[in-house]
This record gives structure tokens, C-alpha cells and sequence, in this order.
């Protein structure tokens, strides 16, 4: 099988295959991209793995696009890509169709208020990981609790404050801080 | 226009959701409750939609919205546009900038976002919880949501201590969802 064709097919399988989103998918790409391919080093999925964390995006796609890129450049990056994300698209593309009057169904929408406290559970877990990976400093430390307050306060009082504006006064934040360290650090070597 | 907003709101999910699918949640709920697509019932719904469905859950949840609002073409774009930052990005790096990430102005951008990303989880984590535990027609406090959401908690975080990886989230569903027929 040609490389461009075998990426497509195996992502598109990845893709087919993987529940629960990201992280559990990164198992399965390591599986067959390293162990039974070789098409990247065990080093390379690590750094995969890393530059994924830092950069913004479903965790899967970042491996598809490294991946493919890597084994059949640009068109390999497409069809890796494309593989992966196309089966879920054409399963929930279909159940979209009907989903409405399937939640009309009372055991249904039973079901799914004890599903609303799952999910709270689960993004509560992903913030309390990630803040067990990150090295903190008093900036980031200080950062973190003052953004948690103010999307509290914006969710308790229904104010209209976009997520992002909170992001980029973060970066800024962070930016203005760096700069002025590095300020002195040059003062300091003068 | 349905098609440009569900191009932009999903290029603004793909480019600031950091972390994974959960992580990338808040950011979804933001752009989708303030374009009015979903409301926080319907999106836990599809949350739970996505989890048992295969492939990456941002993905799934462009695509249902995406289709709802705008059929196959607004599905189309919603995908693509949830997609493409991170197919970018990673081209650029392995392109023209292997070492980008080490840059320490990169690095500053990253020392802000990522630290305040964890602080937008967080708060809509607490505030989704508390949101599940409170009624907020009567102004009161929904005993048997909170006894439930505890005992799912307890189940959860305690399981970890007993199987290796703990109870998966598809686990943690599956469970609330026969606790939620059950009460």
C-alpha cells in the first residue's frame, strides 16, 4: 500500500476505534505509530506528547498532522488529519439527525441528569490534573486563582465577559512580567 | 450569518483550548452559550453524546453543532474550523520552527495562558456542580443532587486507589447515567 494511502487508512481506523477523547487516544497511537508501523521513535512520541500539551487543539489531531507530516509531508499531514477526524464526523453528523426526539424519551432524560453531575465531576478532575503537572510559580499560581475568580463572578452574576479576553490579559500579564525581569537581569550583568 | 459565526466561534475553540477534551469544555460552553447554540442542558448532553461516541470530542461537539445549525455545510465548516489551528500550528513547527516552543517569549505567552486555561476549567467545574445542586427557580438546594454528585465523586477519585488507572470517564457516565434512571 502506498504510504499516503496506509496514513489515511490507519488514522481513519484510530479515529474509528478510540472513546473518551485525547488522552485515551494517545495509547492506541503510540500502539500502532510505534510499536507495530515504526513510523516514529519511541523519543519522538514523548516529544509528541509535549508539544501537544503546549499547543492549543484535540490532542488526536496534533499527533495526526506530526505523524503524517512526518511520513508523507504536506498531503500526509492532510489525509492523517482528515483520517482521523472523519469517522466521528459522519457517526454524529448522523445522530444529530435524531437526537432531540431521542432526549424526549423519559428514562432518557433521566439518564442524562445523572450524566450532568458525571460531567461536572470529569472537568473538575481535568483542572485538578493539570494543575498536578504544571510548575507553578507565584505568578502562575497568582494567574490561575485570579482568572477562577473572575469566571466565577462573571458566571454567578451572568455578566457577558468572553473567556479569551481573560486569556489575553493573562498573556499579557505574563509578557509585561517577563520583560520587566529580564529588565533587570540586564541591569543586574551592567 | 450562521456559517461565518460557526467559523469563527470554532476557530476560537481550536485555537485557546489547551489540555484535552474536558479542558477544552469550558471553551466550548463560552462560544456555544453566547452564540445561543446549545444551553448548558443540551451540552452536557452532547458531552455524554461525544464520550460514547468514537473520535476526539471537540470534533464530535463542532459537528453536532455545526449540523444543527447549518446541516452538512455548517457541519463541514464547524469541523474544519475546529481542526485547523492545530493543524497549523503543528505544521509551522515542524516546518520552519522546531525550537519554537523553547523561545522564551513563546514560553512567557505560554507561562500566562496555560495557568489562567486552568483557572477557566476550574471555575466551570465548581460553578457546573453547583449549578447541578441548586434550584434555582425555588431557591433551593436539591438534597438528592448533592448526595449524588458526592457519592459519584467519592466513586471516582476513590476508585483510583484500588484499580490502576482508576474508573475511566466513559466508566464514570455509564454510572451516573443508571444512578440518574435509578433515583
Amino acid at each position: 500500500m502506498p504510504v499516503l494511502m496506509e496514513l489515511f487508512v490507519t488514522f481513519t481506523k484510530i479515529g474509528l476505534f478510540t472513546f473518551g477523547g485525547g488522552y485515551a487516544m494517545l495509547s492506541i497511537i503510540e500502539n500502532i505509530c510505534v510499536e507495530s508501523k515504526n513510523w516514529i521513535t519511541h523519543d519522538e512520541m514523548m516529544n509528541i506528547m509535549v508539544i501537544a500539551e503546549s499547543t492549543p487543539g484535540p490532542i488526536a489531531i496534533n499527533c495526526a498532522t506530526y505523524v503524517g507530516y512526518k511520513k508523507g509531508k504536506l498531503p500526509g499531514a492532510i489525509l492523517a488529519t482528515l483520517g482521523v477526524a472523519i469517522p466521528s464526523f459522519i457517526i454524529i453528523f448522523a445522530i444529530s439527525m435524531f437526537l432531540e426526539g431521542f432526549l424526549e424519551i423519559t428514562w432518557v432524560a433521566r439518564a442524562f441528569q445523572g450524566i450532568k453531575m458525571a460531567v461536572g465531576i470529569l472537568i473538575l478532575d481535568a483542572a485538578l490534573k493539570m494543575i498536578k503537572k504544571m510548575k507553578m510559580k507565584p505568578l502562575q499560581m497568582g494567574i490561575l486563582l485570579a482568572s477562577f475568580f473572575i469566571i466565577m463572578l462573571t458566571n454567578v452574576l451572568k455578566l457577558h465577559l468572553s473567556s479569551i479576553v481573560v486569556m489575553l490579559t493573562a498573556v499579557l500579564v505574563s509578557v509585561a512580567f517577563f520583560l520587566v525581569e529580564k529588565g533587570h537581569g540586564k541591569e543586574g550583568q551592567a | 450569518m450562521i456559517y461565518l459565526d460557526l467559523l469563527i466561534g470554532f476557530l476560537e475553540v481550536g485555537l485557546f483550548s489547551f489540555g484535552g477534551a474536558y479542558a477544552a469544555i469550558p471553551l466550548i460552553r463560552d462560544v456555544v452559550l453566547a452564540h445561543k447554540w446549545l444551553d448548558d442542558e443540551m451540552l452536557s448532553y452532547m458531552i455524554a453524546v461525544s464520550e460514547s461516541t468514537p473520535g476526539p470530542i471537540m470534533v464530535n461537539l463542532a459537528t453536532y453543532v455545526g449540523s444543527n445549525k447549518g446541516g452538512l455545510p455548517g457541519a463541514v465548516i464547524s469541523t474544519t474550523a475546529v481542526m485547523l489551528p492545530a493543524f497549523l500550528i503543528i505544521l509551522f513547527i515542524m516546518v520552519l520552527a522546531k525550537s519554537l516552543l523553547k523561545n522564551p517569549y513563546v514560553q512567557a505567552i505560554l507561562g500566562g495562558l496555560k495557568p489562567c486555561v486552568i483557572g477557566i476549567i476550574l471555575a466551570t467545574g465548581v460553578y457546573m456542580i453547583l449549578g447541578n445542586c441548586y434550584v434555582e427557580t425555588e431557591s433551593r438546594v436539591d438534597i438528592t443532587a448533592v448526595l449524588m454528585t458526592c457519592g459519584l465523586a467519592v466513586i471516582y477519585f476513590g476508585s483510583r486507589k484500588f484499580i490502576k488507572k482508576g474508573l475511566s470517564p466513559i466508566g464514570l457516565i455509564c454510572l451516573a447515567a443508571v444512578v440518574g434512571m435509578a433515583v
